[in-house]
């Protein structure tokens, strides 16, 4: 099996809390890899530590409040980024690894041309000439379907719609080729019209450049399209983790089946009565509750949830490892009955 | 647009206009500002009891249209009526006590809601304005809005900032519920709240509707929401409903390419179900300057698109019964 490009390893991130009542742990123990060319979907409601693994991977959590705690690991490539130099971990930011955001707009800087900001990154990471780089931008503005790329990239960000600046956002985190791009739900703030084409997009850039992407969303639907692997966050941890048809197909995670049946579907005939919600809310990062953390809401739980933290089991399907669940029932199935 | 022999409807808005200045003129000098047409002559009806589901991408005038509806904004033409009351055509006085009979329910409750009062004050203010009830009776009011809309009793005393978004949510629809309303404008109510947060508030939705025979515009960009919620959809771009029907036959076979290519475009949670074949060109022109013809003929897939869909706009007109489209060739079904 070929290595992973990007091995996480038990991350935990801390925020201490303004009021100094606490310490939020955002995220608390994320395992999971990467491999080259894949697109693993990184799922989960607010709060439940997503984007904070992401900017976790390069290092870009505000310290303080937050830290990155000792011994967790962030291996791409054989290196830890959480221990690199800032000089080594300059190089791999923006040029092996590129982050996307959802507000593309307020990534941009409003007082440069979008062709410049494009241009910065390859004159910072590859040494181009300004000329050199201009002429790079233009391409790269074309590459991502902009419309008369040359008269865009003289263009500032107020100029641009959303779904134009998301398109200039990609092109400058592909300026150098990167191998992983980190997309931070890039659609979100998007029309479903102008979503599908970035989608289309990404997934065309993705077959033309080899590179893996991380897609953080909260869109079960952008996931299932997208991801060839979907790992489902909550409460700061990976709850579950499988191939992306499986995941769909085999959900084994109470909080995971609960996400899929709670969504109204567009596809499907208009369900009678009531959705299937999840009761009660996320609870706050400063107080997870004891044991497996998703209890508080779970139908299922019993005494040992209440008590002890399942760690990642294995569900036997595929390869050792290939579909993990945090969560008890694994170990006793039949407590898995439908509840009225 | 007719509603075939049902009841009379509870809300009827015809011709609605509204249409904002730009402000870019020099001491009032030169040419006349550009206008952006938000809303455009839009007509609908809601029967009682009825769930009316408004689509439409970000800039297409829906919330415009919310808010011209229960005159929050004061629209240019048409007419909207209200419970037999010509809502546009009313004093103050008399509007403010229609409102006691149409409320409206915003997307983001944090902004909604006024930082400085408790959960108890904003349920109590409008049975205030409203002279419904104070002192003790308000009370017990508030306690039994709390509940119906699924809160703690001891969250009255909280400040907004102190509630989850969720449960802000439950704020704005308990105050929109204090005054005792029959129409609810609802205007994205669950679009900021998170996945499992939403299916929530839309069961509180329905169920509320049902115990208090509630009419709703429900408005929503999210189309398998709307298609949760609505009985009947009206789908709109650049100003304009360019597709009205019910719910299952406008899901089932559109009539506007448009309409096709929103359910086409929106994500659906399995990986096997047929990828997206229709990814539709472009963004929406800006409503400062729409197209001649069809609005949407430059994005338009439709593969009969000819030069009268450039020139000539298409009249909204039924096409089935119940079922209306503005395209030259919703006759034929695609």
């Amino acid at each position: 099996m070929t290595e992973p490009l990007l091995r996480v390893r038990d991350l935990r991130t801390y925020f201490v809390t303004a009021h100094g009542s606490g310490t939020a742990r955002a995220v608390d123990g994320v395992s999971f890899d990467v491999y080259p060319g894949e697109t693993l979907g990184l799922v989960g409601e607010s709060g439940c530590g997503k984007t904070v693994t992401a900017l976790s991977i390069l290092r870009l959590v505000p310290e303080p409040p937050g830290h990155v705690r000792p011994g967790s690991l962030v291996e791409f490539e054989g290196r830890n980024l959480a221990t690199l130099p800032p000089a080594e971990l300059r190089a791999v930011r923006g040029r092996e690894i590129a982050l996307v955001f959802q507000e593309p707009r307020a990534s941009l800087n409003p007082v440069f041309t979008v062709g410049d900001q494009i241009a910065e990154a390859a004159v910072v990471h590859e040494r181009l000439s300004w000329r050199a780089a201009r002429a790079r931008a233009v391409e790269m503005l074309a590459l991502v379907g902009m419309p008369d790329p040359a008269a865009q990239a003289g263009r500032y960000p107020h100029q641009l719609s959303g779904g134009m600046c998301q398109r200039a956002m990609i092109a400058m985190a592909l300026v150098c080729r990167p191998k992983l791009l980190i997309a931070d739900e890039p659609t979100t703030a998007l029309d479903v019209t102008v979503q599908a084409q970035i989608l289309e997009l990404l997934g065309r850039l993705q077959a033309e450049f080899g590179m893996a992407i991380l897609l953080i969303t909260h869109d079960l639907g952008v996931v299932a399209g997208a991801a060839d692997r979907v790992a489902v966050m909550y409460a700061g941890e990976v709850v579950e983790q499988a191939p992306a048809r499986e995941l769909f197909a085999r959900p084994l995670h109470p909080y995971t089946q609960g996400l899929l049946a709670s969504v109204p579907r567009v596809d499907a005939p208009r369900a009678a009565g009531r959705l299937p919600a999840i009761p009660g809310q996320v609870p706050a990062a400063t107080a997870w509750p004891p044991g497996c953390r998703f209890h508080p809401r779970c139908p299922y739980a019993w005494a040992r949830c209440r008590a002890e933290a399942p760690p990642p089991l294995d569900a036997g399907a595929g390869e050792p490892g290939a579909h993990t669940v945090r969560c008890w029932l694994l170990t006793e199935p039949q407590r898995r009955t439908p509840r009225p | 647009m007719t509603h075939g022999a049902g009841p009379a409807p509870l809300v009827r808005v015809e011709g609605l206009v509204k249409h904002f200045a730009r402000e870019r003129r020099w001491f009032g000098l030169g040419p006349p500002a550009a206008r952006v047409r938000a809303v455009d002559g839009v007509s609908f009806a809601i029967a009682p009891g009825e769930t009316l589901g408004l689509v439409g991408e970000s800039g297409c005038g829906k919330s415009t249209l919310a808010r011209a509806v229960v005159r929050l904004i004061e629209p240019d033409a048409g007419r909207v009526t209200v419970a037999g009351e010509d809502v546009l055509a009313l004093r103050p006085r008399a509007l403010r006590a229609l409102r006691r009979r149409m409320q409206i329910v915003f997307q983001d409750p944090a902004g909604a809601l006024d930082p400085r009062l408790t959960v108890r004050a904003a349920l109590a203010e409008p049975l205030a304005i409203h002279r419904l009830a104070r002192g003790a009776e308000a009370a017990r009011r508030v306690a039994a809005l709390l509940e119906e809309v699924g809160l703690d009793a001891d969250l009255a005393r909280r400040y907004p900032h102190e509630l989850s978004g969720g449960q802000r949510q439950r704020v704005g629809i308990a105050r929109a519920l204090a005054v005792e309303p029959q129409f609810l404008v609802l205007d994205e109510p669950v679009s900021a709240l998170d996945v499992s947060v939403a299916a929530q508030v839309l069961n509180l939705l329905a169920e509320l509707q049902r115990r208090r025979r509630l009419t709703y515009l429900f408005i929503a960009h999210d189309l398998a929401v709307v298609k949760h919620i609505a009985d009947r959809v009206a789908v709109m771009y650049l100003g304009k409903i360019v597709e009205a029907g019910p719910a299952a036959a406008l899901y089932a076979a559109p009539r506007h390419p448009y309409t096709a290519a929103l359910l086409a475009a929106a994500p659906v949670p399995d990986p096997g179900a047929p990828r997206r074949r229709l990814v539709l060109p472009g963004e929406a022109p800006s409503p400062l300057a729409p197209p001649p013809g069809c609005p949407f003929h430059p994005r338009c897939p439709h593969p009969k698109k000819d030069a009268r869909c450039r020139t000539d706009p298409p009249a909204l007109r039924e096409v089935a019964p119940g079922h209306a489209a503005a395209c030259h060739w919703a006759e034929e079904p695609a």
